[in-house]
């Protein structure tokens, strides 16, 4: 799923305040923690308060969107809300936005959302977790299931760097080292061996040729 | 032919020192500090951007130091350089004389004072050394023939006293694979802990030279002990500096003592004096080298 964090109410209402009438829409789509009804509803109801603060008085309507990312779901879910809109302030990641956008190319579509990751979710420790970075070459059968390109800061794919201590990364304490987890992973399953071959440098632009989707 | 490799071919217990090129362009107090090295030491490492803090460039304070008769090792990270970058860069190195290369991969960016730097670590410190192999047959990464091949003596790092040791031994066995002809470590304080560390690569059978950082004061033993990866210091060297009455001798008597403790275990030493490079030929010469 797609992880994202809010951004700011004050960045949101500079980006709104030329308009007077906006549509909030919600994804109910992979968006973690989630961004449906409720979360545009309690948006909506943040961003009245501080708008009156400011002496600004915006009409709101809020609704939500199966997938804000399918072009069709978007278009058969907006197209009748819009009459009299100004503007619509998407709970989507970057993709609703763009897809919105070309959906409903007469209106301005904005963020509400800083999308950050692909992630999963760990229930036992409440975190968000970056799993996957979209690299257009899965490695994972030659890391055990690990993704030194998600999950090491460097991207390294030959092993851990000097600044790999006590299983930690260099960049923080908080971070694992993705390069201790895959050794200790692969050394369990007796598969050490794999790490011997050494792997060339990536082709960093292979999801470049990919994007246009093969559907 | 590279002097660093001719002075490791020769099994003379060899000697390399390092200097940080400057935030800025005053070189004066640099190459004078370069100067103690001269005629005591085989090279003198080039630190690129140490801890990712932006600095005057590796390369060039490499020539400046081979222009004074000085045997340069050029340092290169994976950090700020993509695949064409760093392929070029050492071609660079080549016509100007710069043979020696030490490959590696880089502190992050959010280590250094411009956290908000795009990483790039294109290539790692593994496929960098393989990138200089393949320059030195006459190929690109792009598989493109050069005019005219360069000659490298190249050179990787390890850290002997990594906490698991196993991946930094993995990692060590893929340079060798890939192309490294010399190691230099990180600092090393536990002599005992080290000869352990060289029994387990000895297989390898390539020339390591143990890393002696010159203690400046207790605070800074502890200081390391708590944030560099891979450094300890013991609690009795951390003594010996707190009790010591002139802290300048007793760094130089323990970095000597340290070098003749290492004499037998490997064939080298690289000391990092960070900052303290006129007390090196102190401590060279307390260690009868």
């Amino acid at each position: 799923m797609i992880i994202t964090a809010q951004k700011p109410l004050e960045e949101i209402l500079n980006s709104l305040s030329p308009y007077n009438s906006i549509l909030i829409a919600g994804c109910d789509g992979c968006t973690q923690p989630p961004r449906g009804l409720k979360e545009a509803n309690i948006l909506a109801q943040l961003l009245g308060l501080a708008g009156k603060q400011r002496g600004k008085s915006f009409k709101f309507k809020v609704i939500t969107v199966p997938k804000q990312c399918d072009s069709f779901l978007a278009a058969t879910s907006l197209k009748p809300e819009i009459e009299g809109i100004d503007a619509i302030l998407s709970l989507g990641c970057g993709v609703g936005v763009q897809t919105i956008t070309e959906v409903l190319p007469d209106l301005i579509v904005l963020p509400a959302q800083n999308a950050l990751f692909i992630g999963g979710e760990n229930r036992e420790e409440d975190v968000l977790l970056e799993r996957c970075a979209a690299c257009g070459d899965c490695l994972l059968e030659y890391t055990g299931g690990i993704c030194p390109i998600a999950r090491c800061a460097k991207h390294l794919l030959n092993g851990p760097c000097g600044g790999s201590q006590d299983g930690k990364c260099e960049v923080s304490p908080d971070r694992p080292c993705a390069w201790q987890q895959i050794i200790e992973r692969l050394s369990k399953m007796g598969r050490l061996d794999k790490l011997e071959e050494i792997k060339p440098p990536r082709n960093w632009n292979l999801n470049l040729a990919q994007r246009k989707s093969q559907g | 032919m590279s002097k660093l490799s001719e002075a490791l071919q020769s099994g003379k217990f060899v000697v390399t020192g390092e200097v940080g090129p400057p935030k800025g362009v005053s070189v004066q107090e640099m190459l004078e500090s370069a100067k103690l090295y001269k005629g005591r030491v085989a090279a003198v490492n080039v630190t690129d951007q140490q801890s990712a803090v932006m600095r005057l460039g590796s390369l060039a304070v490499c020539h400046l130091l081979k222009e004074m008769g000085i045997e340069p090792i050029f340092q290169v990270t994976c950090r700020d350089r993509n695949r064409i970058a760093i392929q070029s860069d050492l071609l660079s190195a080549y016509v100007l004389g710069i043979e020696n290369v030490l490959c590696l991969t880089g502190d992050y960016v959010t280590l250094g004072d411009h956290p908000k730097a795009k990483p790039v670590f294109d290539l790692d410190s593994v496929s960098l050394l393989q990138a200089a192999v393949q320059l030195q047959q006459g190929k690109d990464l792009a598989g493109k023939e050069l005019d005219g091949i360069p000659k490298f003596f190249l050179g990787a790092t390890v850290t002997p006293g990594a906490n698991p040791l196993e991946p930094q031994i993995i990692k060590m066995e893929k340079k060798v694979k890939a192309g490294a002809q010399f190691f230099q470590t990180q600092a090393v304080f536990e002599p005992r802990k080290f000869e352990e560390f060289m029994q387990t690569v000895k297989h390898l059978n390539v020339p390591v030279l143990a890393g002696i950082i010159l203690l400046k004061s207790a605070g800074m033993a502890r200081f390391m002990n708590k944030n560099v990866a891979g450094v300890h210091v013991p609690d009795s060297l951390i003594e010996e500096m707190e009790k010591a009455e002139n802290r300048v001798d007793t760094s130089i008597e323990i970095a000597a003592r340290l070098i003749n403790e290492l004499k037998g275990l490997c064939q080298g030493v690289h000391i990092m004096p960070i900052g303290w490079e006129k007390r090196v030929p102190a401590v060279l010469g307390a260690a009868g080298l």
